[in-house]
């Protein structure tokens, strides 16, 4: 958005916000997938039943399968639902999406992406640019402000696809603003309030475990930096737990009271569910998946089963070593809230990787708080748009539809090409910032693309194997995200070592 | 099976097929023809002219009504921006070529006809009737003939088939309104009956008379002294009394005279976001037939941020920017004290907003009395007439008044 030059100083902000609201009220009549249904649901059974049936309840297919505080949230907004539709709170209602329900949903959505706004506008306060150009469109403030605002990936899964990502994003920049600001109490509230809307976000939760008990409970540092084990706290590692257990109490208090914490405990973890997605996730599992149908269909024999590795493995073991094994580097070493952002990417990346039963929207918790690096240095910047444009691709499966297919491709160009020229501006003297390689690569996108959604609809394999596109979709993009995993991992690593090398 | 199959994949593409239509005409003929126009403004910023590009691409009644109510005037539109800039550039028979090919799509362009045709004209007197000037109006002829005889060739075959075509485009039989516009016939019809008063013969003699009595003075100063800018402003006010006073006028028409505007937008860009919301603000009866109704409020929404934003349309209320120097200098010559311009556009500007703001709240939510069941749709006309009435003074005002070029202010009534 043109903004007039150094115009006053919240009007360019609020006027990105608006923009991308109005954008979003747009997308209000598109396609939305099942995830509507089960929001609904949600709705009816929390306006509905008693909280003891809450857990219990199982009409629809979609239960309630998140923690406590997300179902008092969709409690809150069906006292407001009921001025829309009444139709849309009750339960037997299935698949029910009169154009009341869907603008009632849609626009509490949008609405709550205030809280994400909010976050946005707290991270841009605490960017660290180098050299703030004069331009207002080359400060990095405006950078973060619209690749965070307009970021693609939130757009097309909260406000097509239907889910409530922005205001629990929201929760989860704010609480790393907070830990910037060093006000570390208010991180971990904010951290341990997030932890019971969505249970997903446990994948970054020994990042601020780590970070909270280094900088937080030990007080003093020696004079190199490293850990002064005698300045312990007890006093500040108890604040923390009372928080912890605080949030706890309050969110699942409720069901211990009623002895219901293992039915909530087997709704939150389905472990049911296979290693996989229907749609494969673009992870090493994906990537492993590939490999084993290759060999299968190549004729050699396969030790190799997914079974094999699910019964003998849990899958959560390599990502929780990957997370360990960083966390203790971090512990060794004070980097600081920077540190603590790479770390959390880290994690988020890592359990992406190597989770159980992820789901390629999860993508979204690496690229966030990626975004708040990328503006920061060039080279973080390569891994942002390498991983932001694969990540954004793997999402387009989620968008099947005809009439969505202008939509997300214009979209996805519209982000892909201000995140590729603003964040060349913004580091114009450092060079390039990805190699020949890496454009190729991104570059080969295109190609597949018009293959996957033109070219294959049109040939006879359509019937055969209607599975193609999604295999190559994911395969491809695996590729790309696991490339840039290990690149953020071996330059903060070799960041570290530099840095330890300095203290000495 | 094989039929079946096929029958399945050509529904699934006549379903992307008609919108994305739209979308590749727009992107062939109209979008290029904005975006070469603002690149090559002349004294604006790189930044102006990208904040004009977004402006004039984001207004809401040509996206409105191409891709929601589904008609193609951009292509029809877009020729006709190619004529205005290939003539800013004395390509004049490009220009020429341009324009019949903009009337030929569409015939509604024919309001912006005598325009172009006083502005050559006035061009071809410039440069003296013997020698230059007859040779360039000759060559301009040549080229207008030799369009219009391609595009009519395949229905030149007999002089009646001819004639149903002209009965066909322009349909006198159907009387001065039809639903309700925001013309002068139709909010007078509010109060007088016109069309019991009235024969159809006189109606259209009527609405014949005031048409070229109120476009005549533009078009006169325009021919005696051709300038683009006075040019642009011509194309604004003969399409807008047209507009107002034509027959048989639908309220799309209203895109005529908002595509001229749209040029404008850089040099005053309180008066042209103003007239660009209420053109707006009147298709919002056929919008609500449509379902438009959320598309029309975020677009126009938009529309208003980016213009607000981009060209601090609040803070450049001067006698200067509203191009009404001379005009308020005459009027001082008459009153010394008379220095309220700024601040009555202002207000007006305000009052309006919110009044249209209040109409369509009103339209989309209330239910009308029984007594009175187009209330508010007769309303919107109502008031967007009176706007336009407005604009009309204001538009002739600034052609009249205007003396950019150096020459002595010649006062024409």
């Amino acid at each position: 958005m043109a903004a007039a030059a150094g115009g006053s100083g919240g009007c360019w902000f609020l006027a990105l916000a608006l923009g991308v609201s109005l954008l979003k009220c747009l997308l209000i009549p598109t396609y939305h997938s099942t995830d509507f249904e089960v929001h609904r649901n949600w709705l009816a059974i929390t306006h509905n039943l008693p909280v003891s049936q809450w857990y219990y309840e199982a009409t629809s297919e979609w239960t309630l399968d998140y923690p406590p505080f997300f179902a008092w949230f969709e409690f809150a907004l069906s006292h407001v639902a009921k001025y829309f539709d009444q139709e849309m709170l009750v339960i037997q209602n299935l698949n029910y999406s009169s154009q009341a329900t869907v603008f009632f949903q849609r626009l509490s959505v949008i609405f709550t992406d205030i809280l994400f706004v909010y976050a946005a506008h707290e991270c841009c306060r605490y960017v660290n640019g180098k050299r703030p150009g004069k331009e207002l469109l080359e400060k990095p403030m405006f950078v973060l402000a619209v690749l965070l605002l307009w970021n693609f990936g939130l757009l097309i899964v909260d406000h097509i696809h239907f889910q409530y990502n922005g205001f629990l994003f929201g929760l989860m920049l704010l609480s790393v603003a907070r830990l910037f600001q060093k006000r570390h109490l208010e991180g971990a509230l904010l951290f341990a309030v997030l932890l019971h809307f969505k249970h997903i976000y446990i994948y970054v939760a020994p990042a601020y475990c780590v970070y909270l008990l280094r900088s937080y409970c030990f007080t003093e540092n020696k004079a190199d930096g490293s850990l002064k084990w005698s300045s312990f706290s007890f006093l500040r590692i108890t604040l923390l737990g009372l928080i912890v257990c605080l949030v706890s109490a309050l969110s699942l208090g409720p069901f211990a009271v009623l002895g219901q914490l293992p039915q909530v405990i087997s709704r939150l973890f389905p472990f049911k569910r296979g290693l996989c997605h229907a749609y494969w996730a673009p992870n090493f599992w994906a990537l492993y998946n590939a490999v084993d149908k290759t060999l299968a269909v190549v004729g050699t024999v396969n030790y190799l089963n997914d079974r094999w590795i699910g019964s003998r493995i849990p899958a959560h073991c390599p990502s929780f070593c990957d997370s360990t094994s960083h966390t203790h580097l971090y512990l060794h070493l004070h980097i600081g809230p920077r540190g603590f952002l790479q770390c959390l990417i880290l994690c988020a990346l890592s359990s992406f990787m190597f989770g159980w039963h992820v789901h390629e929207k999860a993508i979204l918790l690496a690229i966030l708080p990626l975004s708040l690096l990328s503006v920061e240095s060039p080279k973080r910047a390569g891994i942002y748009l390498i991983l932001t444009t694969t990540g954004h691709f793997s999402l387009f499966p989620l968008l099947f539809t005809p009439p969505e297919i202008a939509t997300k491709i214009l979209l996805m160009l519209l982000f892909t090409v201000y995140s590729f020229s603003s964040l060349r501006a913004l580091f114009r003297k450092e060079g390039r910032l990805l190699n020949w390689l890496e454009t190729i690569y991104l570059i080969a996108l295109v190609p597949l693309e018009i293959f996957c959604e033109i070219v294959f609809p049109l040939t006879p394999w359509k019937l055969k194997f209607p599975f193609i596109p999604l295999l190559l979709t994911s395969v491809y993009c695996a590729l790309g995200i696991t490339y840039a995993w290990l690149k953020l991992y071996v330059s903060v690593l070799t960041e570290s070592v530099t840095v330890r090398q300095k203290a000495e | 099976m094989e039929t079946m199959k096929l029958r399945g994949i050509g529904k699934k593409l006549l379903t992307i097929y008609p919108s994305n239509n739209v979308l590749i005409a727009d992107l062939l003929v109209y979008i290029p023809a904005v975006i070469l126009y603002c690149c090559y403004l002349k004294e604006t910023s790189t930044k102006k002219k990208i904040a004009s590009a977004l402006c004039i691409l984001l207004y809401p009644s040509l996206i409105l009504i191409d891709y929601g109510h589904f008609q193609y005037n951009s292509v029809s539109l877009g020729f006709a921006l190619w004529g205005v800039l290939f003539l800013s550039y004395d390509w004049d028979l490009l220009g020429s070529l341009a324009f019949c090919l903009a009337i030929n799509y569409k015939q509604m362009e024919l309001y912006h006809s005598l325009p172009f045709f006083c502005y050559l004209l006035g061009k071809c007197f410039q440069k003296g009737l013997t020698g230059k000037g007859l040779v360039l109006l000759i060559k301009i002829a040549f080229t207008v003939v030799a369009s219009f005889v391609i595009c009519w060739l395949p229905f030149c075959t007999e002089v009646e088939q001819i004639l149903q075509v002209l009965r066909r485009l322009f349909p006198i039989d159907r009387g001065l309104f039809e639903d309700k516009v925001a013309n002068i016939w139709c909010s007078l019809s509010v109060l007088i009956k016109i069309k019991n008063v009235m024969s159809p013969q006189t109606q259209l003699k009527l609405s014949f008379a005031f048409t070229f009595l109120t476009l005549l003075p533009a078009c006169i100063k325009l021919t005696l002294q051709p300038s683009l800018r006075r040019f642009k402003f011509a194309l604004v006010s003969c399409a807008l009394s047209f507009f107002l006073f034509s027959f048989q006028v639908h309220e799309k028409s209203i895109l005529l005279v908002s595509i001229p505007v749209c040029l404008m937008i850089n040099e005053i860009p309180l008066m042209c976001t103003w007239f660009l919301l209420v053109s707006t603000f009147s298709l919002l009866p056929l919008l609500l037939k449509d379902g438009l109704l959320l598309a029309y409020v975020v677009t126009t929404l938009a529309f208003l941020t980016v213009c607000a934003t981009s060209f601090s349309i609040f803070e450049k209320t001067s006698e200067e920017d509203l191009q009404l120097k001379s005009l308020s200098l005459s009027i001082r010559g008459y009153i010394p004290s008379f220095r309220a311009f700024p601040k009555i556009i202002k207000s007006l500007f305000i009052v309006s907003v919110t009044l249209m703001g209040i109409l369509t709240l009103m339209s989309a939510t209330l239910t009308p009395p029984q007594k009175l069941p187009d209330l508010f749709p007769v309303s919107v006309s109502v008031v967007s007439c009176l706007h336009f009435l407005f604009f009309l003074t204001y538009f002739n005002a600034i052609v009249l008044w205007d003396s950019r070029n150096g020459r002595n202010q010649k006062k024409i009534n």
